[in-house]
């Protein structure tokens, strides 16, 4: 009988161990998920680039960008994109500039998320320079240009998915740092 | 199901120490402090039998709120339920609760324990010759975890849970409704409950995988054993897999929620489809969990009620193993609404179309179990052949809701509850009355009425097909889940449904009348009930079998393999 206790416990350590090892597996999932959505575009999630990954060729076909910007209700900004739409060349180098004012009057720090549509053209859509997930402190009245530097790669026109794209929407969402409303 | 039956000479010595293996302690001690299986099991079967009982009465709540279009009852029940001048916001909010409270009580509370815990802790010792448990006093914590994990899921009801009492979240607790979308106690109270749920489960998990590798009687090898066994053996790894996974991602809804982080929260980089994730890979096993011990029951009981041995045993056993296996990668079939891209959604839709190979593979080998048998139509057979029957239609709608692009069309409509009810409360529910009627002489020692047991089949079969067939042209019309009002156009299919369920509440009226005349004045049970069909271990027991079984473990005649 002490035998079949020793056997017992062994088969009940494994089976420990490979439960704590799906909690470990859970918990890895996020950076592991992260790391996913930035490798495959997955989720409208965009990709960083340095200035020396932009064509040298920029094609003659053109896309319309979108430019989206919210702001959440407990945040006393104004935001608002210099120009909504923009007719840019596939594979051509551009510029936008989003305007974000503070309407309080007190410093507030905001923090922007920031989303592409649809979602299949999130792995085309490469950013070289940005203002997400920066956060971003306004005195009151203090009014900020905040450029966003981007191309459209040229593999769009070749992927199943996203070669019918006409209009692609980067939306920028600012967020309260320390957001008073959160949960719990 | 092997033929395994042991020659009586075999429990000559058993039989010898009947005396000393009936010894049993004094009530409080037997029921509150038990270790063992067969005690554990009754009150797991109590226990469901109870959350369903309240599970059950909530889904009549629902029906009735839906008998008609409009909303009738919810403001006046909330107003029970202690908010003073319920504002229709609340009482929207309260059918919320309903239906998260439903799901939560009927898979975690109800069919979980049931199947798992109550019929696996009676019978996968007995069926493999066992003693007991590998771990009795393991046992005893797994089943004492879910109690306190019930209350808690019923308390969060009364304290406040956003717009207003408990948490309406429905039963997946997507975020961001169940963080920024929920304030208050009662979604807490919700995460906390699965988790005491999750940690029971998986501990009786161990204690099952423990047990079935290294407590089968000399003889009883893997592929000797009942495919009843079997189906709980699979459905352990799938707790032990799955559960660890739901664990860690709603911990991380728990600290989203109080402790300021943004693993969900988009707002600080987070994803809240990342939840959907981890949610759907422990949720898509989950659905097997609750069915595969259910496909176990149903093959014990053809096979007893054919009198042959279930057909292509070895195929039974590993089609329930396959079915395990890509159980774990096709969850994203519930999430072709996320904005997955067309490759992962062929990917998905293909996947989940496989599992209904091995799936087949059991439907066919039961009715080819059936075929040239002498079968007897007693009341598990009833319930089991019910099941195949109501698993093949939620079988073929889910094959269905399987393609991605059709999906796109049902996703949240009442087809898919359809869907789901009729593999989960129709089949499921159909094995455990299969499993509960078969092996209620041998649980109790009293047999059961016959001609009760036959109408309770009858007029359930006929209350849940009305209530539930109806709604796959709810939601063919496109009347989505989750609302407890609906545009006129969908009254008379609704009515229906509601007057179904009416059908299947006086059918359960009658299992109880059943259930307590046969407990208190039914005829005595002998030890095997139903004849030579019978081959599995716990019909050379007496009926019921002493408290301790198997002091001298029983021989398998190794000769009489199949």
């Amino acid at each position: 009988m002490t035998e079949l206790a020793v056997r017992n416990r062994r088969a009940a350590a494994i089976a420990v161990l490979i439960a704590l090892g799906m909690v470990a597996l859970g918990f890895a999932s996020v950076p592991l998920y992260r790391i996913f959505c930035q490798a495959t575009g997955l989720n409208g999630t965009t990709s960083r680039v340095s200035e020396a990954d932009v064509p040298k060729l920029a094609s003659a076909a053109t896309v319309m960008v979108r430019f989206d910007a919210n702001v959440h209700p407990d945040l006393p900004w104004s935001f608002r994109p210099e120009k909504p739409l923009q007719q840019v060349h596939i594979g051509e180098r551009n510029m936008a500039f989003f305007v974000a004012k503070n309407l309080s009057s007190r410093p507030i720090t905001g923090r922007a998320t920031f989303n592409v549509q649809p979602d299949q053209a999130g792995s085309w859509f490469k950013k070289i320079q940005c203002f997400c997930f920066t956060e971003q402190t306004l005195q009151p009245g203090e009014e900020v240009r905040m450029p966003v530097i981007f191309f459209v790669e040229p593999g769009m026109r070749e992927d199943a998915d996203a070669k019918d794209i006409q209009q692609i929407t980067l939306s920028y969402t600012f967020y309260p740092v320390d957001s008073p409303a959160k949960g719990g | 199901m092997t033929d395994i039956a042991a020659t009586p000479s075999e429990f000559h010595d058993a039989h010898a120490h009947h005396h000393d293996a009936d010894h049993k302690p004094g009530f409080f001690a037997r029921w509150f402090m038990s270790t063992n299986h067969k005690d554990i099991g009754t009150l797991y079967l109590i226990f469901a039998i109870f959350a369903g009982i309240i599970g059950g009465s909530i889904s009549g709540l629902m029906r009735l709120e839906l008998a008609e279009p409009g909303v009738q009852y919810l403001q006046g029940w909330a107003q029970f339920m202690g908010e003073t001048n319920a504002t229709m916001d609340q009482a929207y909010h309260l059918w919320n609760v309903l239906i998260t409270s439903h799901g939560l009580i009927m898979i975690f509370f109800m069919v979980m324990p049931a199947m798992i815990g109550g019929f696996g802790n009676w019978f996968v010792p007995i069926m493999i010759g066992a003693p007991d448990m590998a771990f009795p006093r393991m046992n005893n914590i797994s089943f004492w975890l879910l109690v306190p994990a019930f209350i808690l899921l019923l308390g969060s009801s009364f304290v406040p849970g956003g717009t207003g009492n408990g948490a309406g979240t429905g039963w997946t607790m997507y975020p961001t409704l169940s963080t920024t979308g929920s304030q208050g106690p009662a979604v807490d109270m919700t995460i906390l409950s699965m988790h005491l749920a999750g940690a029971s489960s998986i501990l009786g998990a161990i204690n099952f995988i423990t047990t079935i590798f290294n407590m089968r009687a000399p003889g009883m090898t893997l592929h000797k054993m009942p495919l009843f066994v079997w189906s709980v053996l699979v459905t352990a790894f799938l707790l032990l897999l799955a559960l660890p996974v739901l664990a860690a991602a709603i911990t991380m809804l728990l600290t989203d929620r109080n402790f300021g982080t943004a693993f969900y929260d988009a707002s600080g980089g987070g994803d809240p489809v990342l939840y959907q994730h981890l949610f759907w890979f422990f949720g898509h096993p989950e659905v097997y969990i609750m069915i595969l011990p259910g496909f176990g029951i149903v093959s014990q009981v053809i096979a007893t009620f054919s009198r042959k041995p279930v057909f292509g045993y070895l195929g039974m056993a590993y089609a329930m193993v396959a079915i395990g296996v890509i159980g774990f990668i096709v969850w994203a079939h519930h999430m072709f609404t996320t904005g997955l891209s067309v490759n992962v959604k062929m990917y998905f839709t293909a996947a989940t179309m496989v599992i209904a190979v091995p799936t087949g593979i059991k439907i066919f080998s039961w009715i080819a179990t059936m075929w040239g048998g002498s079968i007897t139509f007693k009341t598990p057979m009833l319930w089991a052949l019910g099941f195949i029957f109501m698993f093949t239609i939620g079988g073929v709608t889910g094959v269905l809701l399987a393609n991605g692009g059709v999906d796109d069309y049902m996703h949240d409509t009442y087809y898919v509850v359809a869907h789901f009810h009729y593999v989960l409360s129709l089949g499921a529910v159909f094995s455990l009355f299969a499993g509960f009627y078969y092996w209620f002489p041998k649980m109790s020692g009293r047999t059961y009425n016959e001609l009760l047991g036959q109408l309770h089949f009858w007029i359930f079969f006929v209350g849940v097909n009305i209530l539930f067939f109806p709604m796959h042209f709810l939601g063919m019309q496109g009347m989505p889940r989750r609302y407890p009002d609906y545009p006129d156009a969908y009254t008379y299919y609704n009515h229906l449904a509601s007057i179904g369920y009416a059908i299947m509440a006086f059918s359960m009226a009658v299992f109880f009348v059943n259930l307590f005349w046969s407990l208190f004045a039914g005829r005595k049970a002998e030890a095997n009930p139903w004849g030579e069909g019978a081959t599995t271990l716990e019909w050379t027991l007496s009926s019921p079998p002493p408290f301790h079984q198997f002091e001298t473990l029983p021989v398998i005649d190794s000769g009489s393999r199949h």
